[in-house]
Order: structure tokens, then C-alpha cells, then sequence
């Protein structure tokens, strides 16, 4: 407890600020900072403008986009299930997307059409969303919320696992591999187009749960005596999450572990109260996102670093420097 | 101004647990529910504050069901004091008493200063103050239930429910933790607690309750219910009892039969 959150979050916002300039700087063709402002204000040459605005923009805005509903979800669901291990991928609906864009893949789809990957994939995360509201508007404990997240996340695990197993081609095989690995490369506007909507919407369904999220620490018996419609607040924090996961995972492979770590790194430096994570989180999330991306782009070996690899090599270490700091706190 | 139960059941899982319980909480007065373990208590308790949704029967807070109010309003008349005091994170004191101003809030609003001097008030009520800034995961059992206890009536509900609210406190947070339900009471607040104990319970109860196999035994003054007879037929036990200075006492003595199962 060092920070108070309001100053919190206007230095990430900063920093975020910074290192998406960052990102915009860094890449194939050298454009000095100059240009790459004058393009954003659409005032430079064309080529610069195309290099700018269309390869590069969109990697930086997706990487944020990305990060921020990781880092959010992660925070809110974490705060929703009271458990500090819970992360977008204990509510099964990352693997669920991955399972659509797996299928899209086998199937060849994206020789069809372009974005079929992308939506299939998103129709994976939607199925899971579906079953999971059904199953927490039953009025069920958040104990049976995990369980069932974990039993979809197994189902399509094993559903990946099943394709893989009689992909027509080596070819194909390694597509799903690599796409699961996450990335952020080649990515355009059109990306944004389709999953930015979702994403922003996932976003504004989490709106305002803070209070209701700081309430159930307390636990949930309390937590509705202090006026908290709990079932609302489940619907808000799983769809939510659910829907702004789903997209990111559907443009973007899967990436782990940032949804996870965030929220312990936001902790570290403001305490505990899980309202106040929120925005910390999703800023946290967007800027270790974009580090990642730009760390992906050093060239190693004959391959290229995936997303999904590097968030885990960078967000594990830090986490078990985190939990070793902070392993008298949590009882 | 009452909070009442009118006849409830409450049948969960085919076991019928509250068979028909009526109970009416006043403004002012310091109610104990006993009973043996298993007897209901916590789920009437459960009942009263809208967690548990009866078959039958009715919640009444202040002359209209409860059920036409809305949860947020609800919360501004009852608060509530879990058993054991959950607390899910290791948040400051400061931070969990706030929390009980959330029924007076707006989902986006921070407390403010007249919260904050509310919050100071039940501090210093409840003798937390020194506590302020310590972590929750740091403060001893006594310590925790004061905290809890600020939480409970730091949202100026008219009404208080606690559920055991001394269980596993050594003597001396016990008899403080009833020192502030009294004081509650007599400054006006309907004060409703699930007890084990029965000394503390006479000592300091203005009225009992007694509930035994899902069902109300007894219920008025402290004399028309601790009586040997009643003693016996809900907990099977004998209590030694004695005066002193005028003032009666009970401790629970020897075992009189065995529960039938």
C-alpha cells in the first residue's frame, strides 16, 4: 500500500501512453518519431501514412485492447470468485475460443473466407458465454461457477486436442499450434472492427460492479444485506468478462497468464479491496501486453516469438516474485 | 416499529427446519434466539434478513412485507452480522468498516465526509479506533468481531441481526461485545442475536426466544424462559442457578437426558 489509486492510475495511464508510442516507433522500416506523429494526424506522405497507420496502429491499438480486457476480466473475476488463482481461463471461455478457430483451421476456412477464423472462434466463446450465464442464473454458488467453467475448459481442450489429432495436413497442424500461441502480428483494421465492439461492450456490461465486488468480500449472505442484487453482479462480471475475453482471444490466439498476474501486481502496489483493481488492472494489462508484443519482435533463432510465450516467461517470474513478497498477506 | 415473523416455513432439501415460527423484533429492545444446535435459529435468522425464502409465511419490516422492498432499501433499515465474520481479502479495517455505508451509496459513489464521520463514530463505539490502518488478517478474534460489528452499524440501520456474534471470544470481548448490543438497544435500535450462551443471555437480553427442534418452546422475559422445564425439554440439561446482590444467574450445570435423534 504505497500508491493511492487515483495517482496510480494517471501514472499507468502515462506510461501506457508512452509505451504505445513506443510500440508505433519500433518496427521494419525506420520512420523518426516526427513522422509517425505527423501520420497520426494524417498530415505525412502516403507511405509513412500506410506503414503507420494501417500495419502498425492497429498491432498497438489490438495489444491494448487486448491487454486491458485480460487485466480487467482477471481483476473482476478474481474479485468475484474471492480466489486469487482465478483468470479469464478458469471460466473456460478462452479455450472455447480457441476450439472455434482450431475448427475454422481444420476445416480451411479462412481460404473461404478471411475473417472466418476470427468468427468461429468468437461463436466458440459466445456458445461458452451461454452456457455459463445459464448456469449462473440458476442461482448457483460461485463454487459451482468455477467447477463449471473448468468442465467447459476441459471439453474443449480435449475438443482442440481431438482436431489436432486428425488434422488433414502438417501444415494445418502447425497453424493451430501457432494460433494458439497468440499473437498480434499482421493484424488489421478489420480485426478491430470485429472484435472491438465486443471487446468495449464486455467492458461497459462490468461497468460499476466495484462496490457490489468490495461487498462480497465480505462474504455473499453480507454482501446482499448491504443492498448487492449478487445475481446481477455474477451475470455482469462472467459476461462480461466472458464476451471481452472471447473477442480478444478470437483476434489475438490465446495469451496467458497476464489475466492472472495483473491483478497481483495492481494488489502489490494498493492493497487488496477489489473495486479498486479494476482500472489499475486493465491499464496494467494493456501496457505488459504491448511490452510483450514489442518483445515478440526481437529476433530469435529462425522462428519469431509467439505473444502467448512471452506473457507466460515474462508474467510467471514476476508472479512468483509477487507471491514471495506478499506470502504473509493472504491467509 | 417492529421487525416481525409471521408464521414461517421453511422446508429446504425435504427437511422441514422452521415449522411455523412468528417472532417480532421492537425498536429498543435486545432479543436473544436460542436454542440448541440444529433448532433453526440461523435460519430464521436467515429469513428475517431476506436470505432464505420461506414457504409460508411473511417477513414484516415496519408494517409492510418485506418482500416489497426493494434490496437496497432493506439494507438501510437491517444490517447484518455474519457468523465468524467472513472476510475473503486482506483488506484494512478502515476499508471493511466503510463498506457497511455502501446501502447509503450510489454504485459509482466514494464515501464522503459525512460517512467518514459516521465511520469514526462507530469506531468509536465499538473501541476499534487504534485499529484503523491493521490489516484484517492481522487482528486477533476479539479485535475482528469489534470490526465487524463497526461494519454492522456503521450503515445506521434501525435494525440489527447478528449471528453469534460472541461465539469463540474470551470473557472480555464477550461482555463488550454485549455491552455495545445493549447500548444499541437502548438508544433505540431493535437488536436481534443468535446466543449459545446462557448467562450472557439473561444477563443481558430483554427478551428470549427459544426455539427447539424448528419450532418456538418459549418466549417473553428472561425468567418466563429459562425455567428448569424449558431448560430441559430443549437442551436437556439441569443449570445451577443463584442471586447475588438481587441480580439472578444461571450457568448451565449437568446433562438431564439425552436429545432425541
Amino acid at each position: 500500500m504505497k500508491i493511492n489509486p487515483p495517482r496510480l492510475i494517471i501514472l499507468l495511464s502515462l506510461l501506457l501512453l508512452v509505451i504505445a508510442f513506443l510500440s508505433l516507433f519500433i518496427g521494419a522500416a525506420d520512420i523518426p518519431a516526427r513522422d509517425i506523429l505527423s501520420a497520426l494526424f494524417g498530415t505525412s506522405d502516403t507511405a509513412t501514412e500506410i506503414i503507420v497507420l494501417e500495419l502498425r496502429l492497429p498491432r498497438v491499438l489490438l495489444g491494448i485492447l487486448a491487454g486491458a480486457s485480460l487485466g480487467l476480466s482477471g481483476a473482476a473475476l478474481q474479485g468475484l470468485l474471492r480466489n486469487p488463482l482465478a483468470d479469464p481461463g478458469v471460466i473456460g471461455v478462452s479455450a472455447s475460443a480457441g476450439l472455434g478457430a482450431v475448427i475454422a483451421i481444420y476445416f480451411g476456412l479462412s481460404s473461404v473466407f478471411p475473417l472466418s477464423i476470427q468468427i468461429m472462434s468468437m461463436t466458440g466463446a459466445l456458445l461458452a458465454t451461454m452456457i455459463l450465464s445459464f448456469i449462473s442464473s440458476r442461482d448457483s454458488s460461485v463454487l459451482t461457477l468455477i467447477l463449471a467453467g473448468i468442465g467447459i475448459s476441459s471439453l474443449a481442450t480435449a475438443a482442440i486436442a481431438l482436431t489436432m489429432n486428425f488434422s488433414p495436413n502438417p501444415m494445418s497442424l502447425q497453424d493451430m499450434i501457432m494460433w494458439l500461441l497468440g499473437s498480434l502480428e499482421n493484424r488489421t483494421m478489420a480485426d478491430i472492427t470485429l472484435a472491438g465492439p465486443f471487446i468495449i461492450g464486455g467492458w461497459l456490461i462490468m461497468a460499476g460492479v466495484g462496490q457490489g465486488l468490495d461487498a462480497s468480500s465480505l462474504g455473499e449472505d453480507t454482501a446482499q444485506t448491504l443492498g448487492i442484487n449478487l445475481k446481477r453482479l455474477r451475470m455482469k462480471v462472467i459476461v462480461g468478462s466472458a464476451i471481452s475475453v472471447g473477442a480478444t482471444v478470437s483476434v489475438c490466439g490465446a495469451i496467458g497468464f497476464v489475466g492472472l498476474v495483473v491483478p497481483h501486481m495492481v494488489r502489490s502496489l494498493i492493497g487488496h479491496a477489489p473495486g479498486r483493481l479494476l482500472v489499475p488492472s486493465a491499464l496494467l494489462g494493456a501496457i505488459l501486453l504491448t511490452i510483450a508484443d514489442l518483445i515478440t519482435r526481437i529476433p530469435v533463432g529462425h522462428g519469431q516469438l509467439r505473444l502467448g510465450v512471452v506473457t507466460a516467461f515474462v508474467g510467471s517470474p514476476l508472479f512468483l516474485y509477487i507471491i514471495y513478497k506478499t506470502r504473509g498477506t493472504m491467509r | 416499529m417492529t421487525l416481525e415473523a409471521r408464521n414461517i416455513h421453511v422446508t429446504l432439501k425435504n427437511n422441514a427446519i422452521l415449522k411455523g415460527v412468528s417472532l417480532s423484533v421492537p425498536k429498543g429492545k435486545l432479543i436473544g434466539l436460542i436454542g440448541p444446535n440444529g433448532a433453526g435459529k440461523s435460519t430464521l435468522l436467515r429469513a428475517i434478513l431476506g436470505l432464505v425464502t420461506p414457504q409460508c409465511g411473511s417477513i414484516v419490516l415496519d408494517g409492510e412485507e418485506l418482500s416489497d422492498w426493494t434490496l437496497k432499501e432493506r439494507a438501510k433499515k437491517i444490517s447484518y452480522a455474519a457468523q465468524g465474520a467472513p472476510v475473503h481479502w486482506p483488506l484494512d479495517v478502515r476499508h471493511i468498516i466503510s463498506l457497511g455505508r455502501i446501502p447509503h451509496l450510489d454504485p459509482w459513489q466514494k464515501v464522503s465526509g459525512m460517512d467518514e464521520h459516521l465511520i469514526h463514530q462507530a469506531m468509536i463505539k465499538t473501541d476499534t479506533l487504534h485499529l484503523i490502518d491493521r490489516l484484517v488478517t492481522t487482528l486477533s478474534g476479539g479485535e475482528r468481531a469489534c470490526v465487524m460489528l463497526a461494519r454492522a452499524i456503521v450503515s445506521m440501520a434501525d435494525y440489527l441481526c447478528a449471528d453469534e456474534p460472541i461465539a469463540s471470544l474470551d470473557p472480555y470481548h464477550q461482555l463488550q461485545v454485549m455491552d455495545i448490543l445493549q447500548e444499541l438497544a437502548k438508544e433505540g435500535h431493535g437488536v436481534l442475536i443468535v446466543l449459545h450462551d446462557l448467562s450472557l443471555a439473561q444477563r443481558y437480553c430483554d427478551e428470549l426466544v427459544l426455539m427447539h427442534q424448528g419450532e418456538i418452546l418459549s418466549f417473553g422475559d428472561v425468567e418466563t424462559v429459562l425455567t428448569p422445564e424449558n431448560l430441559d425439554k430443549a437442551y436437556h440439561i439441569r443449570a445451577s442457578r443463584w442471586q447475588e446482590n438481587g441480580d439472578s444467574f444461571l450457568s448451565p450445570w449437568k446433562i438431564s437426558g439425552r436429545p432425541r435423534h
